[in-house]
């Protein structure tokens, strides 16, 4: 297979990767604040992502890495388009990464309460601002001849893109409570996941056929058969996600809104193929996999250590999810170091 | 200022601010990972009571480190697409690479079994745990080295060529093996474990001075802790000479600058300290040691160094006009504020080591006194070390191929940038406040008894 297209795959891969497993840990994070005010359930909450969170955060890293491996152009061109919305995203990351680890340094509760706030910002924050950036990159950005975005920071927000950053954060704080649903042992916690799931879940379902409605008008999404089939599959494990929630079987549901995830991840990444940015201005100057790439050298270099090591960081990751399988409990959140 | 003057000063910020923390994983990783392969080895009960509670109080001190270096490390990552989109495509080809691969060999190493270890105790086989430290202290030394790799390419470019209006890479081996990043990594994990080697003996000095509960335990590692320093001070100097003779070759401007030589010379003296003339490009006025410099440089008192004026000279006729002089009088004085450092710390590791050795550490308390409010300078070590590195580079961004002034995003306002800035810095310092006073609270009430006589 051409290079660059396998790369514009394994691009899609460590996103859908990053969507997935930081779907629900954002997700956690959102939500927990609403569940309970109750020190030792949010300890049993927190206790769900922290010894998984760092290793979720760094698929977005490695994403972001291979692109600037693979498509330094794309690279280039996103991020500084995206300036002042990274700006916030990494202020919101920021105080996310640091507060899993000062929060259960001191026992005073403001403290506590003011780390939890920190979760809740830094996971509710770029879980929404990733919907916007991958709606805007379908929908098009002002991006000259060479490659330049000559937009600021309010041509970002449009309907759709505030439409898709919407449904994006919805869709992860419903992956999130299925999450805990699988993850937690306490009943009466059990239970709030359940109906945060199930009134989180149905807003998710109104924005995501606003955004599906929104795609039809805003991008050529729709003159693609692959992506019109993702789209709908991702819709379908949606509701399937949500009446398996309605019946009680989390782990049914957390499997179908992963599969959703997915599939939404899908559709937009074979929407934009063979393009990665869109340029509102002019179609041909919308960055492809052809123009933005790096030489074939490099792609090749990248290939074999692609090959090598994306396997091996599957097989430990999932041993850690094995370690870590038993549901928490109390007992769990005063064991660590 | 501009959008370009600040965006340096914006990477300025968020790299230095980052390389507090970086030195501490780098190198105290590496100390819990020995600390806890003596509680996994030990026979004795008493010893393997202590041993474990000090894992655990040099293990937390990493983590509130650790979690800080994390989000810059973030930070970092996005800031080459975010303020220099223009380096990004120029560079992209090659410099993409070792960041691609940093992430995939080393990030997901680390924090997957950094998670693990925090989390795993109980789980998990002593010799199985402690394995985990090892992992994370074998990825994180890693991710130093692809960062480097990165970094010695911006200062001597190998295994590319110019192509397609930017630098594609031609030779991966080439890149890997560049010469540079040998001196420079060396000298980057050296002065990593000296740094986390004195941040263990100032701590556990103030331990063994306010915590008599746990004298006996700090005692062991404030004499570990200074071992430590000696073996990273030692292989520090040693590596940052042989690096220095290397330079020589391939970055004579940087080299001549931080030495502020001016005219070549031969011998070319070192000058102990100079009023530096950079508008007239000379020193006014210097004290120097005749034949020092190219002692320094060839291992004898002669041999010819060009002088700054004529390498600007050459410079001038390979890359056209332009003023190829980086900041002289900042890269003088870094250099001597570094290797002054350097020097002090060897005092204080041998006076600490030797006391501690002969059992005297409580017959001087001043000095257990004193070693914790030392503890900025390696810090203040590595800051100017890197200062010499990346401002001795300029104005050069990559040197020879591409400028600073080339490289900074087109689309950037100076109002973006200063709002980024000052959010950022503010934040970095609400954490640093937060964090410090985190970790000086938990120095401050965790004891470590030394439990005589228990059975295992």
């Amino acid at each position: 297979m051409d290079l660059q297209v396998l790369w514009f795959l394994l691009i899609f891969v460590l996103f859908t990767g990053f969507f997935f497993l930081e779907g629900f840990d954002y997700g956690v994070g959102g939500l927990m604040p609403f569940l309970t005010s109750d020190e030792e359930e949010r300890s049993e909450i927190l206790r769900t992502i922290t010894p998984v969170w760092d290793g979720n955060e760094v698929w977005m890293i490695t994403a972001g890495g291979a692109m600037f491996a693979a498509f330094p152009h794309v690279y280039a061109t996103m991020f500084s388009a995206f300036y002042l919305a990274l700006f916030l995203m990494l202020v919101a990351l920021i105080l996310r990464g640091v507060a899993f680890d000062l929060r259960g340094r001191q026992d005073s509760l403001r403290w506590k309460r003011f780390w939890d706030g920190a979760i809740a910002f830094g996971s509710i924050v770029p879980a929404f601002l990733w919907g916007v950036a991958v709606t805007d990159l379908l929908a098009g950005l002002p991006i000259d001849a060479h490659m330049v975005y000559t937009g600021g920071f309010f041509d970002l927000l449009s309907l759709y893109s505030l439409v898709g950053g919407l449904a994006f954060l919805l869709i992860f704080l419903f992956h999130g409570a299925a999450f805990l649903t699988i993850r937690l042992a306490r009943k009466s916690l059990l239970r709030r996941c359940q109906n945060a799931a199930l009134n989180v879940g149905s807003s998710a379902t109104l924005l995501f056929v606003l955004l599906i409605v929104l795609t039809q008008s805003a991008t050529d999404l729709f003159e693609k058969p692959l992506a019109v089939s993702a789209l709908a599959a991702a819709a379908l494990f949606f509701l399937l996600a949500m009446s398996s929630m309605k019946k009680k079987k989390g782990a049914w549901s957390f499997a179908a809104s992963s599969l959703a995830i997915v599939a939404t991840t899908a559709a937009f990444f074979a929407g934009l193929f063979p393009r990665l940015m869109v340029s509102s201005l002019d179609p041909a100057w919308s960055l492809t996999i052809t123009n933005a790439s790096s030489s074939p050298y490099t792609l090749s270099v990248m290939t074999a250590a692609a090959a090598v090591f994306v396997p091996v960081v599957l097989l430990y990751q999932g041993w850690t999810y094995y370690i870590f399988r038993k549901r928490v409990t109390a007992k769990d959140t005063q064991e660590h170091l | 200022m501009d959008a370009l003057l600040l965006s340096r000063w914006q990477f300025a910020i968020t790299t230095i601010y980052h390389f507090l923390f970086v030195p501490v994983t780098l190198g105290l990783s590496i100390f819990v990972a020995l600390l806890e392969t003596c509680y996994v080895r030990t026979k004795r009960p008493a010893w393997k009571a202590t041993s474990r509670k000090l894992v655990r109080f040099f293990g937390t001190l990493f983590l509130v480190n650790f979690s800080m270096g994390v989000v810059t490390g973030i930070v970092q990552e996005f800031h080459f697409g975010m303020n220099w989109s223009e380096y990004a495509r120029f560079m992209g080809d090659i410099f993409g690479a070792p960041l691609a691969l940093e992430a995939l060999t080393a990030f997901f190493l680390e924090s997957t079994f950094l998670g693990i270890w925090i989390f795993g105790w109980g789980r998990l086989s002593e010799k199985a745990h402690c394995a985990c430290i090892w992992i994370v202290a074998f990825a994180s030394n890693l991710s130093a080295f692809w960062i480097l790799v990165a970094n010695s390419f911006m200062q001597h470019p190998v295994g590319f060529a110019v192509r397609n209006g930017r630098a594609e890479m031609t030779d991966f081996a080439a890149l890997v093996t560049n010469p540079y990043v040998i001196g420079e990594y060396a000298h980057t994990l050296f002065s990593a474990i000296a740094t986390a080697g004195f941040l263990v003996v100032a701590v556990s000095a103030w331990k063994v001075l306010h915590d008599a509960a746990s004298r006996r335990a700090f005692t062991q590692t404030c004499k570990a802790g200074a071992l430590f320093l000696l073996f990273g001070l030692f292989a520090a100097m040693g590596s940052g000479h042989l690096h220095a003779q290397y330079l020589a070759q391939v970055n004579p401007m940087k080299v001549s600058s931080f030495e502020a030589l001016w005219e070549t010379a031969d011998p070319a003296p070192f000058a102990i300290v100079a009023d530096i003339n950079e508008q007239s490009h000379e020193n006014n006025v210097e004290v120097t040691i005749p034949g020092a410099f190219s002692f320094m440089l060839y291992n004898k008192p002669s041999g010819a160094v060009p002088g700054i004026n004529a390498i600007q000279s050459e410079y001038e006729a390979a890359y056209g006009p332009g003023d190829y002089r980086p900041d002289v009088k900042g890269l003088f004085w870094s250099f001597r504020f570094m290797i002054g450092i350097g020097g002090l710390l060897v005092l204080l590791g041998l006076i600490t080591a030797y006391l501690g050795w002969k059992d005297r550490l409580m017959d001087f308390p001043l000095l257990l006194k004193a070693l914790p409010w030392l503890l900025p300078l390696p810090f203040l070590a590595n800051t100017v070390g890197w200062y010499i590195a990346e401002a001795g580079r300029q104005p050069w961004i990559v040197f020879g191929l591409q400028k600073t002034s080339e490289a900074v995003s087109p689309n950037l306002t100076s109002a973006d940038v200063y709002l980024t800035m000052i959010g950022f810095t503010v934040l970095y310092l609400v954490l640093a406040v937060a964090a410090v006073y985190t970790a000086m609270r938990y120095i401050r009430k965790t004891e470590v008894p030394y439990e005589e006589g228990r059975n295992a």
